[in-house]
């Protein structure tokens, strides 16, 4: 089959693999180190700074490059555990249905009742903070959203006859939930899944503002606004830099996720063929 | 351009219909499905228009209102309507011609009401919006229309909502709704289709009341033809968008001139000879009961089968019988009340987490609708071959060659081994599933209501495929059905279920030998039959009212 990319999800591949680059070969793409402090503060763009530098005098562009390594990093982290997590479990409690189904929705309801940013609050004020224990926090707390959807699409495919034939023959719930269940879940999740790592940036981004997220030496976008949110009073752009990064990834994440969504239900055998 | 005007109701010239197929991963593109037919309906006569799905039956009949479904446009020829070709009028034209000239009946009525509106809203509806009279001259013809279609209490029916009503009361609704305008031409799309075979009748000998009394033109579409040999006065066989023939109920129903025509008509005559029952029976039930959680009452009342090897045992009865339940019972996925279910002698545990896996492989099913009883993102070589795999634990190169074995079995080649289940046609998705239960080496098939959904000619070669794959097999089938057509086809002994009881079991000859208790005599006499003048027969001769009523 021959297959053609529309326009819109190519310029979304296109930054896509534009920022993914940047994240994987961040130490090789980046003109400076790190923390190296190498000019005035708030130096305007110029060819040697092509961003300028930031609040004490280090090459924006470098922190940019680093910035995208820890967010999407963290981000990709925590939508895959929160994936995996919230659609094993969901599809387990739909084929197994009763008490289990009963208390782990309701469960899954007390901790969606908690406003996440106020959770994830009070426990980074508890716990350490370390890039392992942010992903954690943050792919369980969003294992909560990608359980419910979820668990709304397996509950329509669970009725299917070919689910009951597969129970006739006999089949363990490993089955029926990893070969007749999730192949005929994963084209709503997948879409889903560029929505809620959209989410995950923004998420790590409000953390590092708020300055619970990545603590320095590390950087991250959001933390890149923080330190720069003071230039904007004197007409310095340094923060609107990182907001303009997480834009475009934000837009061309679902420009993706947009066609994939597409391509998947005109599928054979897709849920709308 | 002629404006000579003719005595005939609807002239239809050469006319061609178009539509845009979306195949993924191609182009989209443009196909004929109607290639220019003829057709000419005198008024106040009946015209039957009849083939099997894809036929384009439906498309024409809509045509007349100069309408098209999704995509689909009409390309070519005239449709000329009391004289006046449609095609080249205004929208204005249209909208006047739409609901008052020319009316539409669907299948399935309760899609095609409102739910939060009264039924006489409805029905007047289009009378009203057309300003053909007052509201309450538009009642008083809608009370008038409910009696002649014998619908219960006519002065306050229309007060009721659609879902206080029966199906086949729904039906009779909709056909007042299209009659209330007083059009000149009525559409009636399979409007008794989606009944049962019992209430059937009595919405079609409404409609036939209906249509003589008020003198209009109809266009029936049908499947059926025993169904249109009962209402029209003219019949049109139609085939892949093309006529086949055309010509006067009589000759059509009597003395078909065109092959296709003859395998129509000739359709219910497959009849399977009765073999004696030897042997211990498959399976058996005793005084088993059944009910569903949170009802208080049994679905399944005290019944008593028995099924012997290499048999067919078919359970008919209409929806609402509980012989769909039954299966479920015998399966295990309604674990039963009381009674026991005993398969080659040994009872079988009522619920399905119980039974070993050689009880479960035994007893297999197949499915009414294939499409979704086949996972949609497993290829045909998996759906088959998982049962092997699971049972036998056959891999590889045995486990294929014995899927292409079965394959050719149920008369579909190798070819179709890499193929997914949205790339057959109904009629071979249902031989898959049939495929699939065989791969186990079953004992016994329950067969629910597998024939029901695809057209009379498939059905029929799916029917034929059954018998021949007993005698190969040597399986047993359950075989659940409304339709008793079916199981005068493929039956040895006949359980008839109502109301949750077998009312009538024993061998078929027995079964559909009079005498009959009432409810045998109702469901018999109900099965249209392709003669001339049936309709009028039953409906003077039953003893029971259907239960739709």
């Amino acid at each position: 089959m021959t297959m053609r990319i529309p326009v819109s999800a190519l310029i979304g591949l296109t930054m896509m693999v534009f920022f993914f680059s940047l994240a994987v070969f961040a130490p090789l793409i980046a003109p400076y180190g790190i923390g190296e402090v190498v000019g005035d503060v708030w130096e305007p763009m110029s060819a040697k700074h092509w961003l300028g530098t930031d609040n004490i005098g280090r090459d924006l562009l470098t922190r940019m490059i680093y910035g995208a390594r820890t967010t999407i990093f963290i981000a990709s982290a925590a939508t895959v555990l929160s994936f995996t997590l919230g659609t094993l479990l969901a599809l387990g409690a739909v084929v197994l249905g009763g008490w289990v189904d009963m208390a782990l929705s309701r469960f899954i309801d007390l901790i969606m009742s908690i406003p996440t940013l106020i959770f994830a609050l009070v426990v980074l004020s508890v716990v350490p903070t370390s890039i392992l224990i942010l992903i954690v926090l943050m792919g369980l707390l969003d294992t909560t959203r990608v359980y419910r959807l979820a668990r709304a699409v397996a509950v329509d495919i669970n009725v299917m006859d070919y689910v009951e034939a597969a129970r006739l023959r006999g089949e363990g719930t490993r089955w029926i939930v990893l070969r007749e269940i999730l192949p005929n879940a994963l084209s709503p999740l997948v879409a889903e899944l560029g929505l809620r790592f959209i989410f995950m940036v923004l998420f790590i981004s409000t953390l590092s503002f708020l300055g619970l997220g990545v603590l320095p030496p590390d950087t991250d976008w959001g933390a890149i606004v923080k330190e720069n949110k003071e230039g904007l009073v004197y007409g310095i752009p340094a923060a609107l830099a990182p907001a303009v990064a997480i834009a475009t990834l934000a837009i061309s994440v679902n420009l993706v996720a947009d066609w994939v969504l597409n391509r998947t239900t005109s599928l054979k055998g897709g849920r709308n063929a | 351009m002629r404006d000579t005007v003719t005595h005939n109701l609807v002239e239809i010239r050469g006319l061609k219909i178009g539509a845009t197929v979306f195949t993924p991963g191609e182009k989209p593109k443009d196909v004929e499905i109607v290639h220019g037919v003829d057709l000419n309906l005198e008024k106040g006569k009946v015209l039957g228009l009849i083939g099997e799905s894809g036929a384009g039956k439906s498309t024409i009949g809509l045509s007349t209102l100069a309408y098209g479904r999704g995509g689909i446009r009409i390309t070519g020829g005239e449709i000329f309507i009391n004289g006046v070709d449609i095609l080249k009028n205004s929208m204005g034209e249209l909208r006047d011609l739409r609901g008052r000239k020319v009316t539409y009946v669907s299948q399935s009525a309760a899609a095609g009401f409102n739910p939060s509106k009264r039924l006489m809203d409805q029905v007047v509806e289009s009378c009203l919006s057309h300003k053909l009279c007052s509201r309450k001259e538009a009642e008083e013809r809608a009370v008038r229309l409910f009696r002649k279609l014998g619908l219960p209490d006519p002065e306050n029916f229309g007060m009721r909502y659609p879902h206080q009503v029966s199906g086949g009361q729904l039906q009779r609704a909709m056909t007042a709704m299209a009659l209330c305008p007083e059009p000149d031409l009525v559409i009636f799309d399979e409007p008794t289709t989606a009944l049962d075979v019992t209430t059937q009748i009595d919405v079609l000998a409404s409609i036939k009341e209906a249509i003589q009394d008020t003198g209009v033109g109809a266009i029936y579409i049908t499947h059926d033809l025993a169904v249109v040999a009962q209402v029209s006065d003219h019949i049109m066989v139609l085939q892949h968008g093309r006529m086949v023939e055309y010509g006067t109920t009589d000759q059509i129903i009597n003395n078909p001139q065109k092959d296709y025509t003859r395998a129509l008509v000739s359709i219910r005559s497959t009849i399977h000879d009765e073999t004696p029952s030897r042997g211990e029976p498959v399976l058996k039930l005793d005084n088993v009961s059944a009910r569903y959680r949170g009802l208080n009452f049994d679905v399944v009342k005290d019944v008593t089968l028995e099924i012997h090897p290499s048999q067919t045992l078919a359970v008919v009865g209409e929806s609402g019988s509980g012989k769909s339940t039954l299966a479920r019972v015998m399966t295990g996925l309604l674990p039963l009340r009381q009674g026991t279910v005993s398969f080659n002698g040994e009872t079988l545990p009522a619920a399905l987490e119980d039974r070993s896996k050689e009880q479960l492989r035994e007893l297999q099913m197949i499915y009414q609708m294939a499409d979704v009883a086949m996972n949609p993102r497993q290829t045909i070589e998996t759906i088959i071959g998982r049962p092997l795999e699971f049972y036998f634990g056959m891999q590889g190169a045995e486990k294929r060659a014995r899927v292409i074995e079965l394959l050719d079995e149920i008369e579909l080649g190798e070819s179709f081994l890499k193929r997914y289940p949205a790339e057959l046609s109904g009629g071979q998705k249902q031989r898959v599933c049939i495929a699939r239960a065989l791969a186990a080496k079953p004992r016994l098939i329950i067969c629910d209501e597998v024939t029901s959904a695809l057209d009379p000619l498939v059905a029929d070669g799916i029917l034929k495929l059954l018998l021949n794959l007993q005698e190969i097999e040597h399986v047993s089938y359950l075989f659940i059905t409304h339709d008793l057509a079916t199981v005068r086809a493929i039956a040895d002994t006949i359980a008839v279920m109502y109301q949750g009881n077998v009312v009538r079991y024993g061998p078929k000859s027995q079964v559909l030998e009079p005498p009959f208790d009432d409810y045998t005599d109702l469901l018999l006499s109900s099965v249209p039959e392709m003669k001339l003048g049936w309709l009028e027969d039953v409906i003077s001769t039953r003893k029971m009212d259907s239960a739709g009523n």
